[in-house]
């Protein structure tokens, strides 16, 4: 059978590349972000959506069940991080990270469940940070802002077991995509110095870990997360 | 569109077909929230969104049953077959009102 992945802020970064990973692997992949996509496969599907907003992302799942009828895997990549001193930053900049975060994580979630409930079947990954346990100055928001992605996945996973669905989440270690981009070298060379494997993180290493979550065989796995670089 | 006939009867006969312990009478009394209901919690979340899905797949009519209007009643829209009913029609002519 084929299955159906759904992948938030599939235009570019870590979505994109697990998109083309799917892809390549057979699914069927629905992707979204707020711009187009130039991606193009006979099994692709790009909606343009801001992941908070109800309205928008409604005809994604309107599609996943008039066109698939189902849909077996959500990656919850879309995220955006905010790195300056808690004291210099706005609030406008916090709402929109919880926004995407946080309220853009849990709308999938909700919107996924009811479509894999009628297959009682279901593969949710949520994306975390290290930089939550690594407590990092300078990250209040972003951080904050993924630990309740953590909790979301932890209690949400335990609500929809019944439902033959299984939530985790995967917590990257910095990666060289825009997220960081704006980030002084000397800095991440310290932030890396932190981790127990110091070095950044690939796309592989992502990968890896959600396609472990995303297997068949990882039924017994839930409300799991895991960091990467050796972080605890 | 005729909400038990159409939409609600059918979904309990789905329902029935995998849920031989917990069945549901096509009958406007029928409780399924609350004492004396015959469902589980989470057999009613299962419910609940099986009739939007019903909803949504055969009328194309994409309405949110879980709003918070109607968590707030002091009388739950999910006590009975019938409650819900006349709920569902009540959505439904908001939302051809606003379309």
């Amino acid at each position: 059978m084929q299955r159906v992945t759904l992948i938030t802020g599939a235009r570019k970064g870590i979505g994109r590349h697990l998109a083309q990973h799917y892809l390549a692997a057979g699914h069927v992949v629905v992707g979204c972000s707020r711009d187009a996509s130039d991606l193009e496969h006979e099994h692709y599907r790009h909606f343009q959506a801001d992941v908070a907003d109800e309205k928008a992302v409604k005809p994604i799942f309107h599609h996943l069940l008039k066109v698939h009828g189902r849909l077996d895997h959500l990656v919850n990549n879309a995220g955006i991080a905010s790195m300056n001193h808690s004291v210099l930053t706005p609030l406008s900049t916090v709402q929109q990270v919880f926004s995407t975060n946080v309220f853009g994580t849990f709308l999938f979630c909700r919107e996924a469940a009811k479509l894999m409930h009628k297959h009682r079947y279901g593969r949710i990954v949520n994306f975390t940070t290290v930089a939550t346990p690594l407590k990092l100055e300078g990250e209040a928001a972003y951080a904050a802002s993924k630990a309740a992605v953590l909790s979301l996945t932890e209690i949400l996973a335990r609500e929809v077991a019944t439902m033959g669905i299984t939530v985790n989440a995967v917590g990257p270690t910095p990666i060289e995509t825009d997220l960081i981009k704006s980030v002084p070298k000397a800095k991440m060379e310290a932030l890396l110095a932190r981790h127990p494997i110091a070095r950044f993180g690939t796309m592989d290493d992502v990968t890896n870990v959600v396609d472990f979550f995303l297997s068949e065989r990882s039924s017994f796995i839930t409300a799991q997360n895991i960091y990467l670089g050796g972080v605890s | 569109m005729d909400v038990l006939g159409d939409i609600l009867y059918p979904v309990i006969d789905d329902h029935n077909e995998v849920h031989d312990d917990a069945r549901l009478a096509k009958d406007p009394a029928c409780v399924l929230f609350g004492e004396d209901a015959v469902l589980q919690s989470m057999e009613l979340v299962g419910f609940v969104i099986r009739v939007q899905q019903h909803l949504e797949e055969r009328f194309d009519r994409g309405i949110e049953l879980a709003h918070e209007k109607a968590l707030s009643r002091r009388n739950s829209p999910f006590r009975t077959i019938g409650t819900l009913a006349d709920y569902i029609a009540e959505l439904l002519a908001e939302d051809s009102a606003a379309a």
